[in-house]
């Protein structure tokens, strides 16, 4: 088979065929502060940083995406919130920033009033001048469900959900606005597809019963008007009972954990929706390069054959900590195991491997 | 009593406060409140936790499941009943971290389950230790979201067992669940798979140090 370029792999595999190999989305973000020596709060403050870091990272593991990603609480800053820096990891937010009767009048914010969010959208125009259509670049929104555990807390949004139905109807009005024009900004800033990060809908969260009544109808609401294709991440939740319910949705990608069987996700996605999965982004960072090539070939040989495998870790960010040699091993193990047909895999399997 | 169980269970997993009011009420009629906590709640919260690990409970039901057994403990056992447990000296903290909701779901069902404890908000690694000191802790509860502040839990430990501290650091959060050995690593005496394992723990360290 002729060798792909990197969009070439990943739209073959999302259209459920095989490609020359499987697509590894590496979803590095500390990673890129590290290469351009600055820290991780300096590091985000410039659009030129990340869009070099992320270049040098595209280079040195030769992954097979670009990710546009700063960190979670960047939508939060346009809302009127802040982010903590730290030195070992990612930013973190800020206090909560509403409590429910402010839901009642809330708005959501412009795109282009908040400084974060157009360093974001000068990041995307700066990477697809530079690959243009040979690599996908990933944009993210955090779902319109899931924001509110930044905006006012986990708990009281839980309670939200449960006891006050009105205001969190009202809440996901806001919510969706911003997303769909923060996801539709993205995408004509140069970002290929959208992660949509969804970490409440899944099952870890929320029973399968409340999630078709919340987080799905609001995904069923907000997905449609995104002018482009979304990957939805469960950010490590589990997704296994809903993943045709998450396929209804309209999405491309699902996000996958590492506390669920690749294969068994797999059978349940029936070619409806791809993976993107599951190495233990925690783990990772004391494997060793002979672990990080077992886990590669686990995860391949449970997922792989007939395409819509992407692989990548299960969070949707690799920690900082993840030492260099164990990517690189991954990237290495993708290579020597991941080109297709995969016919290693039966042997792999009789051996009980 | 296997019937007040799975009774008291499915009410709380269906946010049905009012039938959990009642079956603790019926339970009355013939146990002590100590009793009903001890014999209804806590193995309906064990459960419910177990529950939550295998993937068929999720973590709204089991945070809104503490609420409830908090509220109804706090009525049947007030904090000052002498029934209470007594237990040594006891707090939990986020480390580091701006997660709180694990802290949150862990200090409900331990008040559920009839122990007091301090409860220290989110503190970094200096503050910890030395309100942990000057409190004479006996039994630490750690909750961590972020793989970092798990890392930094390694500083504690090592920082109040150098201070001659006879204290339990337990810890829990997702870094924990995601590495089953990063528990050990940084030091800790264990970890608490969920928040019903977290205050099964206490107990078992309650009657050590007894």
């Amino acid at each position: 088979m002729m060798a792909m370029n990197s969009m070439q792999r990943t739209l073959t595999t999302l259209g459920q065929q095989e490609p020359d190999r499987v697509p590894l989305f590496l979803l590095t973000t500390g990673h890129g502060a590290k290469e351009v020596g600055l820290s991780i709060e300096a590091y985000f403050s410039r659009a030129e940083n990340v869009i070099e870091g992320q270049l040098r990272l595209l280079k040195k593991y030769r992954a097979d995406c670009l990710y546009g990603f700063y960190y979670a609480s960047i939508e939060v800053e346009a809302w009127g919130g802040n982010t903590l820096f730290g030195t070992d990891g990612p930013p973190q937010c800020g206090a909560p920033i509403i409590n429910d009767t402010q839901i009642d009048t809330l708005e959501a914010p412009a795109i282009d009033g908040a400084p974060g969010l157009r360093r974001v959208l000068d990041t995307l125009r700066g990477l697809k001048q530079r690959v243009g259509d040979s690599v996908p670049i990933i944009g993210v929104a955090i779902s319109p469900f899931s924001l509110p555990v930044m905006q006012m807390g986990f708990d009281r949004y839980i309670e939200l959900i449960y006891e006050q139905p009105g205001r969190f109807e009202r809440l996901m009005q806001a919510n969706i606005e911003f997303c769909v024009n923060w996801s539709n900004a993205q995408l004509a800033a140069g970002a290929t597809a959208i992660c949509y990060f969804d970490p409440v809908s899944s099952t870890t969260t929320i029973p399968r019963a409340l999630y078709l009544e919340t987080g799905h109808a609001v995904a069923r609401r907000c997905l449609p008007r995104i002018k482009g294709a979304t990957a939805t991440h469960l950010a490590s939740g589990r997704g296994l009972p809903i993943i045709g319910d998450i396929a209804d949705t309209g999405t491309a990608i699902v996000g996958v954990s590492a506390l669920e069987d690749l294969a068994q996700l797999k059978a349940a996605a029936n070619k409806r929706v791809s993976l993107l999965g599951n190495l233990n982004g925690i783990e990772m960072r004391r494997w060793t390069p002979a672990q990080a090539e077992a886990e590669v070939k686990r995860a391949i040989a449970k997922a792989g054959r007939g395409g819509g495998f992407l692989l990548g870790d299960n969070h949707g960010e690799i920690p900082q900590l993840v030492p260099d040699e164990v990517l690189l091993a991954i990237r290495d193990a993708v290579d020597r195991w991941g080109r297709y047909p995969l016919d290693w895999i039966a042997d792999w399997q009789d051996e009980g491997a | 009593m296997n019937g007040w169980i799975a009774a008291f269970r499915e009410a709380l997993e269906t946010l049905d406060r009012i039938g959990a009011e009642s079956i603790v009420n019926q339970a009355r009629s013939e146990m002590t409140p100590i009793q009903v906590v001890d014999q209804v709640v806590v193995p309906a919260l064990e459960q419910i936790g177990q529950a939550w690990e295998t993937g068929d409970v999720a973590l709204s039901q089991v945070y809104m499941s503490g609420r409830i057994c908090e509220e109804l403990v706090e009525q049947v056992l007030p904090p000052s009943d002498p029934d209470r447990k007594h237990q040594p000296r006891s707090a939990i903290v986020v480390l580091c971290d701006y997660h709180m909701l694990g802290k949150r779901i862990v200090y409900s069902q331990m008040r559920a389950s009839g122990f007091e404890l301090f409860d220290y908000g989110r503190m970094d690694v200096d503050e910890l230790v030395e309100r942990a000191l000057a409190d004479q802790i006996r039994v630490l509860l750690i909750s961590v979201l972020m793989l970092p502040s798990a890392l930094k839990v390694k500083q504690v430990c090592a920082r109040l067992k150098a201070a001659g501290a006879p204290i339990r650091i337990a810890v829990g959060g997702a870094p924990f669940l995601f590495d089953d050995r990063l528990w050990q690593e940084v030091g800790a005496d264990a970890m608490g798979h969920n928040a019903a394992e977290a205050v099964s723990l206490v107990e078992g360290w309650m009657r050590e140090m007894a």
